[in-house]
Order: C-alpha cells, then sequence, then structure tokens
C-alpha cells in the first residue's frame, strides 16, 4: 500500500488486514504506556485546508502514539491565504521531508493529485476530499461495526477469557445490512462507506430524499430508498446498524428540501424510529452532530450509540494505517 | 516470530502463516523426541534457577515462541503442581528493522492477570539468532511494566549474535552458517515437531 486515497484501493484481504491491524494497535491503546516507537524519526505532515475537529487531533494522536513526528498545516494563517498553490506548499513539504501528508482539501480529487503528480515521494493519505472520498472514515465505522456485529463485543454473555481469545480477526462484515441516511449526496463518508462496506461483504441500503441521492445511484454497490420508515421497519431486511448522515448546511447553497422541521421528521432518527429496529441494530454518526435535526438527543445518547467510541476508534484505525503506509521497505 | 532467521534481508514469511515444506537440501536436526526432552530440561533449570515457581510468568514471543511458553508451562504445572501464568509478547511494533524489512503483521500482545510487575518474567522464543528480536521484546517489557528480572530461554541457539545478548536456558547449541536458515516446526502450526536447517551448502 503505498497511498490511501479511496476506499476503493483496498481489497478484501486489504481491509481485513487494516481491521486486525487496528485491533491490535487499540490494545496498545488500553496500556499505561500508550506511545509505541514504531515510526520513530519518520515525519508526518497534516495538510488540512478544511476545518476539523476529530479528523486532524486524531491523526495527530494517531502518529504521536507511534512516535513519528507531526506538523500541522492549516490553510487558514498560512502562505495559502497569500494564494500560494497545492504545488507549491507540496513541494515545501517535500523538502522538509515528510515521510506522509495527511491532506483534507474542499475539492475532490486534491490527493490524488497530490499523490500523482510527482511533487512529493512520500505516502498521501485522504482525509476528506470534497464530496469524494473520506477512506480512513470508513475504516473507523467498519473497524466499529466489526467489533460489534462479530468481535469482542457481540455477545456479552459470553465469558471474559472467550472474547479476549481473538478468533474472529480475519473476518468481514459478510451478511450484516446496514443503512446509511440523510445528506448522500454531499457526503464522502456515504461514498467511502459504501464501497468499504461492499468489500467487507455487507449489504448497504441508503436513505435520502431523492434530492439529497447522486446522479447514478443505480450504478453504486447498494440499494436505496426514501422512506425510512418502510427500511427501520425491516423493508430492506433486518438491520444491524443505522448511519445517520450530518446535513452539510454549509454545502446547501440551494435547497434541497421544503424545510429543517420536515427534513427531520421524514429522515431523522427518534426514539420511535429507534424502536422499530432489531435490538442488536448500532446507531452511528461520523460526527459533527446536528441534534434535533438528523438524529434526536435520545437517540445519539442511547446505549446503542457508537457516536463517542467511534472517535476513539478512529485513533487506532489510523495507527493501523499510517504503519500500513510507512513500515516496510517499498515506503 | 517468523521460524526462518534468514543471513540477509529476503521476504519473511508472515509469523502465522504454516510453513512450507524443507527444502531439498534440509537435514534434520532435532526431531520430536529431542524436543519434547530439550523442553523438560529447560522447565527444571527455570525452576531450579527461581527456586521454584512463585513469581514466574512466562512469555513468548509469537507465533512459536507462544506455543513453546505454553508447553513449557505445563512442564511446570506437573513438576511443581501450581500453574504458571503465560502470555504472548508481540515485538513487532519496537523492531529497529521495520524500513528494511517488508510489512510485518503485528501479532497479540497478552499479558496474564496480575500482569508483570516485581515478577520474574522468562521470555520464550524457538530461534536465537541476531538478538535483535531479544533486544525489542525487552523494550516491549519495559513499556508494559517493571518486572524484578527478565530471563531468555530458546530451543535452538544458532550463534552469530550482533547484540550483547545471550539465553539464560538453550535447548540445543546449533553451530550454524550464515548462509543457512534454521526452521522450527511445532505440532501446534505446523503439524509436527522437528528442527531443520537448510541452505548454505
Amino acid at each position: 500500500m503505498k497511498h490511501l486515497l479511496s476506499a476503493a484501493d483496498l481489497d478484501r484481504d486489504a481491509a481485513v488486514s487494516v481491521l486486525d491491524v487496528a485491533e491490535q494497535m487499540a490494545a496498545t491503546q488500553q496500556r499505561e504506556i500508550k506511545k509505541l516507537p514504531t515510526l520513530r524519526g519518520r515525519t508526518v505532515v497534516n495538510l488540512f485546508y478544511e476545518d476539523s475537529t476529530r479528523t486532524r487531533i486524531s491523526f495527530e494522536a494517531a502518529a504521536k502514539r507511534l512516535s513519528a513526528d507531526v506538523i500541522n498545516f492549516s490553510a487558514k494563517g498560512s502562505s495559502v491565504s497569500k494564494g500560494e498553490s497545492l504545488k507549491d506548499t507540496a513541494l515545501t513539504l517535500e523538502a522538509m521531508g515528510a515521510d506522509a501528508v495527511v491532506v483534507r482539501h474542499p475539492v475532490s480529487g486534491a490527493p490524488h493529485r497530490l499523490a500523482h503528480a510527482g511533487w512529493i515521494q512520500g505516502a498521501v493519505v485522504n482525509a476528506g476530499d470534497g464530496t469524494h472520498e473520506h477512506p480512513t472514515q470508513a475504516l473507523l465505522d467498519a473497524f466499529t461495526l466489526r467489533r460489534h456485529l462479530v468481535g469482542a463485543d457481540s455477545n456479552p454473555t459470553e465469558r471474559p477469557e472467550q472474547r479476549d481469545s481473538r478468533d474472529w480477526l480475519g473476518q468481514d462484515l459478510k451478511g450484516k445490512r446496514v443503512a446509511i441516511v440523510g445528506d448522500v449526496l454531499h457526503s464522502r463518508v456515504a461514498r467511502s462507506n459504501v464501497l468499504l462496506l461492499n468489500t467487507l461483504g455487507a449489504e448497504v441500503v441508503l436513505v435520502a430524499p431523492p434530492t439529497l441521492l447522486p446522479v447514478g445511484i443505480d450504478s453504486w454497490p447498494c440499494t436505496f430508498s426514501y422512506d425510512l420508515d418502510h427500511v427501520v421497519q425491516g423493508g430492506h431486511g433486518d438491520l444491524d446498524a443505522v448511519m445517520m448522515l450530518r446535513v452539510q448546511q454549509e454545502r446547501m447553497n440551494a435547497a434541497y428540501f421544503p424545510s429543517v422541521r420536515e427534513y427531520s421528521r421524514r429522515y431523522g432518527l427518534d426514539a420511535r424510529r429507534m424502536g422499530a429496529l432489531p435490538d442488536h441494530a448500532l446507531v452511528m454518526h461520523p460526527g459533527p452532530m446536528n441534534r434535533g435535526l438528523e438524529i434526536s438527543a435520545e437517540a445519539a445518547d442511547s446505549v446503542r450509540s457508537t457516536i463517542v467510541e467511534q472517535v476513539a476508534n478512529g485513533v487506532a484505525v489510523r495507527m493501523a494505517a499510517l504503519y500500513l503506509l510507512l513500515s516496510g521497505e517499498n515506503s | 516470530m517468523s521460524s526462518a532467521r534468514r543471513a540477509t534481508a529476503p521476504p519473511v514469511p508472515t509469523g502465522s502463516s504454516p510453513s512450507v515444506q524443507p527444502a531439498p537440501d534440509a537435514r534434520s536436526v532435532l526431531e520430536a523426541a529431542e524436543i519434547n526432552r530439550a523442553l523438560s530440561r529447560i522447565a527444571h533449570e527455570v525452576l531450579e534457577r527461581n527456586k521454584g515457581a512463585g513469581g514466574l510468568v512466562l512469555l513468548g514471543i509469537p507465533t512459536r515462541g507462544v506455543h513453546l511458553a505454553r508447553r513449557l508451562a505445563r512442564r511446570l504445572a506437573e513438576i511443581e503442581g501450581t500453574e504458571v501464568p503465560v502470555g504472548a509478547l508481540d515485538v513487532t511494533m519496537h523492531r529497529d528493522d521495520l524500513r528494511r524489512q517488508p510489512m510485518r503483521t503485528i501479532g497479540a500482545t497478552d499479558l496474564p492477570d496480575g500482569g508483570i510487575d516485581d515478577r520474574v518474567v522468562v521470555l520464550v522464543d524457538d530461534v536465537l539468532y541476531s538478538g535483535r528480536t531479544i533486544r525489542a521484546a525487552l523494550d516491549a517489557i519495559s513499556d508494559l511494566g517493571r518486572p524484578r528480572a527478565v530471563r531468555l530461554a530458546v530451543l535452538v541457539d544458532r550463534g552469530h549474535r550482533e547484540l550483547p545478548i545471550r539465553a539464560d536456558h538453550v535447548g540445543k547449541n546449533l553451530p550454524t552458517s550464515q548462509l543457512e536458515r534454521v526452521r522450527v516446526h511445532l505440532a501446534e502450526v505446523d503439524g509436527e515437531d522437528s528442527v531443520w536447517i537448510e541452505g548454505g551448502a
């Protein structure tokens, strides 16, 4: 693995191996001393052209836990505001000896350009580009799903020593069914998740108003519906998880739905719809949430919600991604 | 750890994969009965050195070291009648050659209940060669706790140390050339117990 630009870069075995490595990384994060010497002497640059809290902090924590040096770059307050191009910024980073560049950019395809234009030698990790992809978010969602539906947390009545056996490493998400609900049109999280979950053998149902589904949705490896009630009641088969997407108001200059209240009524996850789900189904959200819009406080704070856990899992998954990109003789 | 310790840095097979059949020029140096006797002797040596099984913790280095550690623990239990805690210590993330080798799979680290603080840790591995794996293991241990002492038990010592490290308990000293490879097969992973030397001729 040279770069991580798209969830489609990973085949089934590669994706499972990232999740397995992430599981070992997560185990190290339970220890008193969380820092590992693995990437000592390597430099990771976080190149963020767009605002972000959890992704940037998560990548920074992951790199630091592996002893890499971290340089944070955000477009605000840098020479980018003086008009510096992506190319010139990239050449500067190359001159400083960046071994990996984690890039978030408002333009779809910017990480691909950075990786393949010959400006830098290091590995490029896509941390979200426009409305295109966000592969590490999909990996951490898959990691969370696998833990709960296949792995250690799937059968809480087992004795702890059985749960610790980790026999379930190496398994994928075959036969699991996940609904992804909301603003699919603007969501790089949805796109990466559809690709990755499909690779891992899970079925995905997208639920959104017609205006928030992209053109060409028929060609995606998933099914879709306009009716959330029908889907949560098992209209597409029993669900194992519901992933709510943020309504991206900053990308909605035009109105995509008549009113916030109507959206919330038809596509929000509330206590009533939670009650219609199977008992084991998880409630997920990539954050940041609009409480009361796409997800009610009751749903967000329920015991079936993995929203806070997803953030913790993000560090382990990003440690795994950095390890896989930066160790080995090819790097 | 893989069972193949090589002189240069060719591709390293992942630790958990069953090893391939020995090469045509391979010669067997230890058979099942000898491995058994060596483990029994190591078990007695460990107890003699420690004056009993009190405070002992066995930590195997994946993959085959973990199975050897479990076997040793069974011997200790048979001899002393007390259970000795066994764990696994993966050293991949502490290695100094991660950039010189293909990507290594990370194994599991499982500490027994009670941890390793103020215990006598006996590290168990299949082959002692350059000593770099043990150096990494010592670093990994210091991140996990502070044992009272750390000892090293290996099934085979093939020489060619690159660091000032030696084993406390050795199953068999095997003088080898650096061009040769030593392969350890264990029933739990490979279906049979044996040690082979390949290549070099």
